[in-house]
């Protein structure tokens, strides 16, 4: 099998950042990210959708990386963990997560950050139980789930507490 | 950052916290050099024979393959097998990547794809054809255990069993006993990171390693060894590293490919196994357990026989400590135990998270529950009234043992007190509840270490040492220990770890590091003080109040005494007055109070209870844990807040080991089949419950220099027991295999 590798465009922006090559339609986003962007936050924990450890926001919405082709998403918008610190600052989760110790070895983190600002964003929140499902697509092997759980109830409460300051 | 409280027992927040929830960590497939090839592995689809013929001629043709290193083309490498024995020290024949045409195991490396890109390596190793003569081969554990033996020369942490009185004749005599066979599945360590190396050659001509490893010493003496280069050739980087729980303490083959493929290319190379190329390397072995107990009518136990086998490969005689555990914790007059391994046709088996101990203790645990039962006795009075004050197998008292305080502690918080003796005895609505407990017990262990100690003119003070932190929350704790040796605020305090160049220091493994590590840190820290106030003493620059007894370190300052006034002086400017940019200080730890001999002889153990609760579902046999409650007796524990999480930790992989992680031999192929996360069920969010962890006060000045035992394993040991016995409570029905599946 000789032959040249065909490439396709690649359009996207990258935590605001405009991004355009051809690329081969073999590259995965994560790949993307990880060995021709440097953005190696987002990690690699399987290469097959069942680890949750490359979750990256793509238009507003938790995805795989390792399942999602660059070339497949022409103009979408990805959000790494790289993007959500706010004016140098960071994240609420991110800080939460620090806080509860929601974090051992550290590999899985960026994805279970990722995934647990989205699932604020969907709002499966209302219970203990409805957390740990909806993030049951995260693995982490190190066991830090009570730590990671906790650091989203904190951040609910704190928003919870915002809005009703801005309420008042 | 907590830069209040920062001395050694405050639950200070990870220091590598901010790097990690950033992205900025970077592991061992993050460096990204310019020129970078990437490796990808070719596996061995038989598990015995040879190879015959390799068509590699489609790979070659992908446009962008730069080469395909088989055993006809690689670089030379050492030329003796001894050369290739690696830091874990397993007597046999270690295995040599690519070294020949022989095949020892499936999935065993047969080719590496180097390419421009990650894409091109893979299609083209995808592309590669080999042609095998198969030689017959046994992947099947019971056809092992036909073949069990005992090496001629074991592990140097072996500890063989000793037998006292007579426990087959006491195992006849008494009315209550009971017997089986009890069964733990092979598992896989399934760190999230996979295994993985980036190899860099340096315009000096050095190679620089970026390594999965809980050991980068080990790998850079492993690598300049195997590859015959000079030690001083080599520099093995890991500061961070994403889980590993013993995977990464032998040298793995992707770091000696990607080194051969770098050494061979002249290129920066980087190897990354995949998922499924993890289940090819490392697992813990599969084990049988046969144990007999038996009791007089007073619920005290009399007789403890077991029998134990663990797998191995055909080539390396791996072993645990895995038969001894009830022996040196029960109290019981009549006891005796054997230990063999058993030989398949695969990847030798290794340590995994408390290795020996997870399989036996649990496994033994899950024994004396029956017995108790047996008995009619309540599984928690029952170990209270057995449980032996020393280590009966030893006959050696304890450096310290708290275990009597956690198991009241555990049930307390627990609630044990409430509960019915009988199975069966608890309900909401089509669920059956149960409550079962375990004791748990793991090595408390001190390797000798060094650690060095700088203070540099910027008055900042710069700790290192080779150790790993693996999650483990070695850089926190170290700094910890730094600040309250040297009297120093922790956001004053620079720490490097994972580094080959550093001061030496064992493979991170054992819950070794903590106590270790520690030590060497404190000493380093004590020592560069002493020096530095005594340099300032003797200087004839320094005024007269600093050539004073008081002068002292405190909170990062020089303080003394001036005209009968204190006085304090910023350190920046104390060294400023000696005339040197920086002074350093080097210790090594050594075990022991001073190294005593007679301390020597005692036993060192953590220890533990563990409480559970679990809901079954009737119909469908749907097993839920919902309360973990854990009392761990560890001696000084240095920061509460990450060794509760290392403790957590290790009863997630215990909740695995008892309800969902069994690797599955395809004994026709010799591999492991289920080799991914959809089909090897690690506990996920919704399969665990909030878990307590609480810990015992136990001061102990013996067990290692700051009282430090270590937290890294224990939460595997009695957990999974803890939950196989409540899984009893509620439906009456004995499990002998773990895991135990659902509706089984």
């Amino acid at each position: 099998m000789n032959h040249a590798s065909p490439t396709a465009p690649c359009r996207l922006r990258i935590n605001g950042q405009h991004y355009a090559a051809d690329l081969p339609p073999s590259v995965t986003l994560l790949d993307l990210l990880r060995e021709r962007l440097d953005l190696t936050g987002t990690k690699k924990g399987c290469d097959h959708g069942q680890c949750g450890a490359c979750t990256v926001l793509i238009d507003g919405k938790r995805v795989k990386s390792c399942l999602v082709l660059a070339v497949s998403i022409p103009d979408a918008a990805v959000i790494t963990i790289e993007g959500i610190n706010q004016d140098g600052q960071l994240h609420p989760m991110q800080q939460a997560f620090i806080d509860a110790d929601a974090f051992q070895c550290g590999y899985c983190t960026p994805g279970q950050i990722m995934s647990a600002i989205a699932l604020l964003e969907e709002g499966h929140v209302h219970s203990r139980e409805e957390i740990r499902e909806f993030m049951s697509g995260n693995l982490c092997r190190c066991g830090a789930y009570n730590g990671i759980v906790e650091a989203i109830e904190h951040v609910i409460a704190q928003q919870d507490q915002d809005s009703k300051g801005e309420a008042a | 950052m907590n830069v209040i409280s920062a001395k050694i027992g405050q639950p200070v927040s990870r220091i590598d916290g901010f790097a990690k929830v950033t992205g900025q960590a970077k592991y061992a497939a993050e460096p990204h050099p310019p020129g970078l090839l990437y490796g990808v592995i070719v596996n061995s689809l038989i598990a015995r024979g040879r190879i015959e013929a390799i068509h590699d001629e489609a790979a070659r043709a992908v446009p962008g393959v730069i080469e395909v290193m088989t055993h006809h083309n690689r670089p030379h490498t050492a030329l003796f097998e001894k050369s290739y024995v690696d830091g874990l020290g397993v007597p046999g024949s270690p295995y040599r990547p690519l070294h020949d045409a022989e095949i020892r195991f499936n999935g065993q490396p047969v080719a590496v794809v180097f390419a421009e890109t990650f894409e091109a390596a893979r299609e083209a190793a995808m592309l590669i054809q080999v042609d095998y003569e198969r030689w017959p081969h046994n992947a099947d554990f019971d056809a092992a255990l036909y073949q069990k033996y005992m090496p001629s020369k074991t592990r140097s942490n072996y500890v063989p069993p000793k037998t006292r009185g007579n426990a087959s004749e006491a195992y006849a005599l008494n009315p209550i006993k009971i017997e089986g066979r009890f069964h733990l599945a092979p598992e896989h360590h399934n760190p999230m990171e996979m295994h993985a190396t980036t190899v860099i050659p340096e315009e000096d001509g050095t190679l620089t390693v970026w390594d999965k490893t809980q050991g980068p010493q080990a790998v850079q003496t492993y690598l300049a060894s195997a590859l015959s280069l000079s030690g001083k050739k080599v520099r093995v980087r890991n500061p961070y590293v994403g889980g590993a729980f013993g995977s990464g303490l032998r040298a793995q083959h992707n770091v000696f490919l990607a080194a051969l493929g770098a050494e061979m290319l002249k290129r920066p190379v980087r190897v990354t196994l995949t998922r499924p190329q993890m289940f090819t390397h490392v697992f813990r072995p599969e084990a049988v357990m046969d144990i007999a107990l038996a009791a007089d009518r007073d619920g005290t136990l009399q007789s403890i026989i077991v029998e134990g086998v663990t797998d191995t490969s055909r080539f390396e005689h791996n072993m645990e400590n895995l038969v001894i555990w009830g022996l040196i914790g029960y109290k019981c007059p009549n006891a005796t135990a054997d230990y063999k391994i058993a030989p398949r046709d695969t990847y030798t088996s290794s340590d995994m998270r408390a290795p020996g101990a997870a399989t036996g203790v649990n496994l033994f645990e899950m024994a004396i529950d029956e017995l108790a039962w047996a008995c009619r006795m309540d599984p928690l009075a029952f170990r209270r009234h057995n449980y032996s004050d020393i280590d009966a197998m030893h006959n050696m008292p304890f450096t310290s043992n708290a275990l009597r305080e956690a198991l009241l502690l555990g049930a307390e918080r627990f609630g044990w007190n409430e509960r019915p003796l009988a199975p069966r005895s608890l309900r909401d609505g089509k669920e059956l509840i149960g409550w079962g407990m375990a004791t748990g017990i793991w090595d408390a262990m001190f390797s000798p270490t060094s650690a060095r100690a700088r203070l540099t003119s910027d008055g900042r003070l710069h700790i290192a040492t080779a150790a790993s932190d693996i999650g483990t929350g070695t850089y926190t704790i170290l700094v910890q220990t730094a600040s309250e040796a040297f009297s120093m605020p922790i956001d004053r305090i620079d720490i490097e770890l994972g580094d080959s160049t550093l001061p030496e220091c064992p493979t991170e493994g054992g819950s070794w590091t903590a106590a270790s590590a520690g030590a060497a840190v404190w000493l380093a820290c004590q020592s560069l003080c002493e020096q530095f106030l005594k340099l300032l003493k003797k200087n004839k620059n320094t005024p007269d109040w600093m050539k004073q007894d008081e002068i002292t370190v405190a909170e990062g300052e020089l303080h003394g005494v001036r005209n009968g006034s204190p006085v304090a002086l910023s350190l920046q400017d104390a060294l400023s007055f000696i005339g040197q940019d920086s002074i350093e200080a080097e210790e090594t730890a050594k075990p022991g109070l001073r190294g005593k001999i007679s301390e020597m002889r005692k036993a060192r153990f953590t220890h533990s209870a563990v409480f559970c609760e679990v809901r079954v579902d009737e119909d469908l046999g749907i097993v839920r844990v919902t309360r973990l409650v854990n009392a761990v007796a560890a001696g000084r524990i240095m920061n509460p807040k990450t060794a509760a999480s290392q403790v957590r930790g290790a009863m997630v992989m215990a909740t695995g080991m008892a309800l969902h992680e069994e690797s599955l031999m395809d004994e026709r192929y010799g591999r492991f089949m289920n080799h991914n996360f959809a089909e090897y069920h690690v506990p996920s969010h919704a399969d665990i419950p909030e878990m307590d962890v609480l810990f015992v006060d136990e001061k102990d000045k013996e067990i290692s220099p700051l009282g430090v035992k270590g937290v890294g394993e224990i939460g595997m040991c009695g957990t999974a027991a803890a939950i196989a016995n409540a899984i009893f409570h509620a439906t009456g029905k004995r499990h002998r295999n773990l895991p135990i599946m659902s509706g089984a």
